[in-house]
């Protein structure tokens, strides 16, 4: 678990997992598009979310593609949310929501 | 270039292979993590159902397309009213390989219509499953599936 957080503590790593959560199952070639960093640097921040289990990887012929994996996000929530919260708090998250939606208008 | 959607989950599990495989065929164990007793007897090509645990109504629907226990197992996905129409059935791969202590799973989710209520059900499915499925071989105790699905619906 301390490897997810860590993982999670770095902007630039929650932006490759927000690209995934997009168009899941891309090379490192199209993840580096979308993002303003070297390949050098993805395939580091990449090899941080693989080994947290975050990211995982399936080999197509050459090309290897990249899926977000949000299991171990899943595992945190059940340990920390029990279950007679969960629906207080997915009221106040929709209400927060919607008065942020509106607040934008 | 992708005209079809893919998901792909991995857990790992501090079991053994067979219990793993097991709680993914055997309907006395899916209804305790997933609210849903998957019932087929999971030989190629024989039919396979996901019955609510409550009504025993189908949600899910398919054949059994490759089965090699305890190690993988890949069926066909599909909302029952889309049984005779294949165009519309997604292939589920499990994937079970035994390391050191833990049991790794995959699950590939692929032949998905891009944006369909169906990707919607199991990107928010799948990871729940997934870890209620880690949880219950680990301890023994799933979270309260009712209370889980009902979360799920909403």
């Amino acid at each position: 678990m301390d490897k997810v957080f860590k993982a999670l503590a770095d902007p630039s790593r929650r932006k490759l997992l927000d690209v995934l959560r997009t168009d899941n199952g891309q090379v490192l070639g199209e993840l580096c598009q979308h993002l303003d960093m070297s390949r050098q640097a993805a395939t580091k921040h990449l090899k941080q979310l693989e080994a947290a289990n975050l990211v995982v990887t399936v080999w197509r012929g050459r090309e290897k593609l990249h899926y977000l994996n949000p299991v171990p996000i899943h595992e945190i929530y059940e340990r920390w949310i029990g279950k007679f919260e969960r629906q207080r708090l997915r009221a106040l998250y929709d209400l927060k929501e919607g008065l942020e939606k509106n607040y934008e208008k | 270039m992708k005209n079809k959607a893919e998901f792909v989950y991995v857990t790992y599990i501090h079991s053994t292979p067979e219990k793993v495989f097991n709680a993914l065929t055997a309907p006395e164990m899916t209804r305790k993590y997933w609210a849903h007793l998957n019932v087929s007897d999971w030989k190629v090509g024989s039919p396979w159902k996901h019955e609510d645990a409550n009504d025993g109504q189908a949600h899910i629907v398919g054949k059994v397309l490759e089965s090699d226990p305890p190690k993988r197992l890949v069926i066909s996905w599909a909302f029952p009213a889309d049984k005779d129409n294949e165009g519309k059935h997604s292939r589920v791969t499990f994937e079970i390989d035994p390391g050191p202590g833990v049991v790794k799973l995959t699950v590939t989710h692929d032949d998905l219509e891009p944006g369909s209520d169906m990707v919607k059900g199991i990107t928010r499915g799948w990871p729940l499953v997934l870890s209620n499925l880690k949880t219950l071989l680990e301890t023994g105790n799933a979270m309260d599936a009712q209370t889980m699905f009902a979360h799920w619906k909403k």
